[in-house]
């Protein structure tokens, strides 16, 4: 059996592959030693090992909970959400045929804010609804109004991503309209952070259940690696390939607003990481999903758990929302690969 | 592989756009479709592909109802081209010739020998195997076109259906791509729109006029004076050409 070998990709891949999953122990390992009781990195290993059971070495059990009860969770949470935002772009670009699409381009960010505000400021379900909870349904209330508007995403490309946009003005709307009318200030400013993403106070029980999903949805994806490629030249074409083209698209959509949903609910939408990862890693690896899904998710955690870093040393003593930390950053990056990919006409 | 429809009906809402086609290719047959704008050659071509279900009648390749055989086992038989495939995607000549094996491999299943041979031949086939590394966006329209052969020959179809497959090519490149099909040992329908051309490349010829068969037979029963007034409204001479023998259309300015 001969391999894909001689096009390089899988050489490059690999070489991403390994470099990447380097940095990103390390970067985790910072991400998780800064902050306002700063912690040397030796000590960060160390108690890594000690709360897996590998070790147990001697080290100030304050220190030990720091990095293990509350630090670790929320880096492992950072870069499980820069894979899976990463994956969901890079599949939704795919099946949408648009370079300029990404997670949040179904509505399911619109519709989580929507959920968020129904609990902060409604105070919907009064406190046995979590925010998280609300943010959810209203992710998936979005999706499935935009499901609905094109009929089970069948209606092509164009017409899924203007449903989008409906959904996704109508649920902004609702969410201005329900602060505006019914927040305080205070609220307001809540619900502004909230929606520009944070890692703060995620925990273990949420990488649990981020792991659980994007491990299943990146499985599922990978699984139609193949089929996703089909859909280079449009979906007749897909089809006249012998791809299932309804199917694997309403399929891919609800892994995607899935995976999306559950990220925004947990750490808000954090913008930008979706659309800008995929280019980066088509530009490295190309673009058969086989090889591009993988990098994404490596590329996309380092991005996220890069940028939280960043996100808490930019402005001392003050977290910067994480959104605001992506653009920042992914901008100039991303300028970069559209002047270096621009066609050479 | 033999192609035969019977009756097939087919439309969107209320407008009928094939109504109650039959037709017939024998195996290794090059059968022309042609008709004037809006007479449903590419609806037709879609329905024998499998690519939309008829309201009614039936296709068989080979004897087997399309409709029974699961897209993906079809589509190892059945190859279709469309016109002015286009993508904004990055991607060489070779990752495009490389999708026609798509239905001849599982989810995860490597590149084997003989996916490699069905694309190293396309390529030869069409004489693009020095540009296989270049970036399909960089082809000429001509270009693209083989390449969307070469990736139906990928597939390795008995069956090949095209629609236009000489749209926006300069002579030249018409003439190469219809001897190309032409000289394939598979069964082809194309949908074409130059007369002569189709008169030049095709064994036997099938003539729509809005959504019906209006005629069908060799180039020299079906290319008729009287029919090319009936159906393309146009004055037109027809006679044999002393160069290769077949019916050769001569256009009336009027």
């Amino acid at each position: 059996m001969t391999t894909d070998a001689a096009e390089g990709g899988a050489i490059r891949l690999t070489v991403l592959l390994g470099v990447s999953m380097v940095v990103l122990v390390f970067a985790v390992a910072v991400a998780t030693a800064i902050g306002d009781y700063r912690i040397g990195l030796r000590t960060v290993f160390l108690a890594v090992a000690n709360g897996l059971g590998l070790t147990s070495a001697d080290i100030p059990p304050i220190e030990e909970s720091v990095v293990w009860d509350l630090r670790l969770s929320r880096a492992l949470v950072a870069a499980l959400a820069g894979a899976g935002l990463s994956i969901c772009g890079a599949i939704l670009q795919a099946l949408l045929r648009n370079a300029l699409a990404e997670p949040f381009v179904l509505g399911v960010s619109a519709g989580a804010s929507t959920g968020a505000v129904c609990v902060i400021i409604l105070g919907v379900g009064s406190g046995g609804l979590s925010l998280s909870m609300g943010a959810f349904a209203g992710a998936f209330a979005a999706f499935a109004l935009v499901a609905l508007l094109s009929n089970g995403a069948t209606s092509g490309p164009n017409h899924t991503i203007l449903a989008g946009v409906a959904a996704s003005q109508l649920f902004n709307a609702l969410t201005s309209y329900i602060v505006t009318t019914s927040g305080n200030a205070q609220q307001a400013r809540d619900v502004m952070f909230w929606l520009l993403g944070s890692f703060g106070g995620v925990r273990w029980p949420d990488f649990q259940l981020l792991l659980l999903v994007v491990l299943l949805g990146f499985a599922i994806c990978i699984w139609m690696g193949r089929a996703l490629d089909a859909f280079t030249f449009g979906d007749e074409d897909a089809a006249a390939l012998g791809v299932p083209v309804a199917r694997i698209r309403l399929l891919l959509f609800v892994v995607t607003a899935m995976i999306t949903a559950t990220i925004v609910s947990m750490v808000g939408s954090i913008g930008f990481v979706g659309l800008v990862v995929p280019h980066a890693a088509r530009y490295i690896v190309g673009p058969m999903h086989l090889r591009l899904l993988p990098a994404c998710a490596v590329a996309g955690a380092v991005f996220m758990v890069m940028a939280d870093i960043a996100s808490r040393v930019i402005v001392a003593q003050q977290t910067v929302p994480i959104g605001v930390v992506t653009a920042l950053v992914g901008v100039p990056f991303f300028a970069i690969i559209l002047y270096r990919a621009r066609p050479q006409a | 592989m033999s192609v035969v429809a019977e009756n097939l009906v087919w439309g969107v809402k209320r407008k009928t756009i094939v109504s109650d086609v039959s037709l017939s290719a024998a195996p290794g047959e090059t059968l022309g479709l042609i008709g004037p704008n809006g007479s449903g050659k590419s609806s037709l071509l879609r329905l024998l592909a499998g690519l939309k279900r008829p309201h009614a009648g039936r296709v068989e390749i080979n004897g087997q109802d399309i409709a029974r055989v699961p897209r993906r086992a079809l589509s190892r038989q059945v190859a279709f081209v469309q016109q002015n495939a286009a993508t904004d995607t990055n991607v060489s000549v070779r990752d495009v010739v490389r999708l026609g094996r798509t239905p001849h491999r599982s989810a995860l299943s490597g590149w084997s020998a003989a996916d490699e041979a069905a694309v190293v031949t396309a390529l030869e086939r069409v004489d693009m195997t020095d540009r296989r590394a270049q970036a399909w966006q960089t082809l000429s329209g001509g270009e693209r076109q083989r390449v969307h052969i070469a990736r139906a020959l990928a597939q390795s179809p008995q069956v090949m259906f095209l629609d236009e497959p000489t749209n926006h090519l300069d002579i030249h490149h018409q003439i190469e791509i219809l001897r190309l099909i032409r000289d394939l040992s598979l069964t082809s329908v194309v949908a074409l729109h130059d007369l002569n051309l189709a008169a030049m490349f095709c064994d036997r010829i099938v003539v729509l006029l809005s959504g019906s068969v209006f005629a069908s037979g060799t180039p020299r029963s079906v290319l008729t004076e009287g029919l090319l007034r009936q159906v393309f409204r146009i004055e037109a001479g027809v006679s044999e050409s002393p160069y290769h023998g077949r019916p050769h259309i001569h256009l009336m300015a009027g």
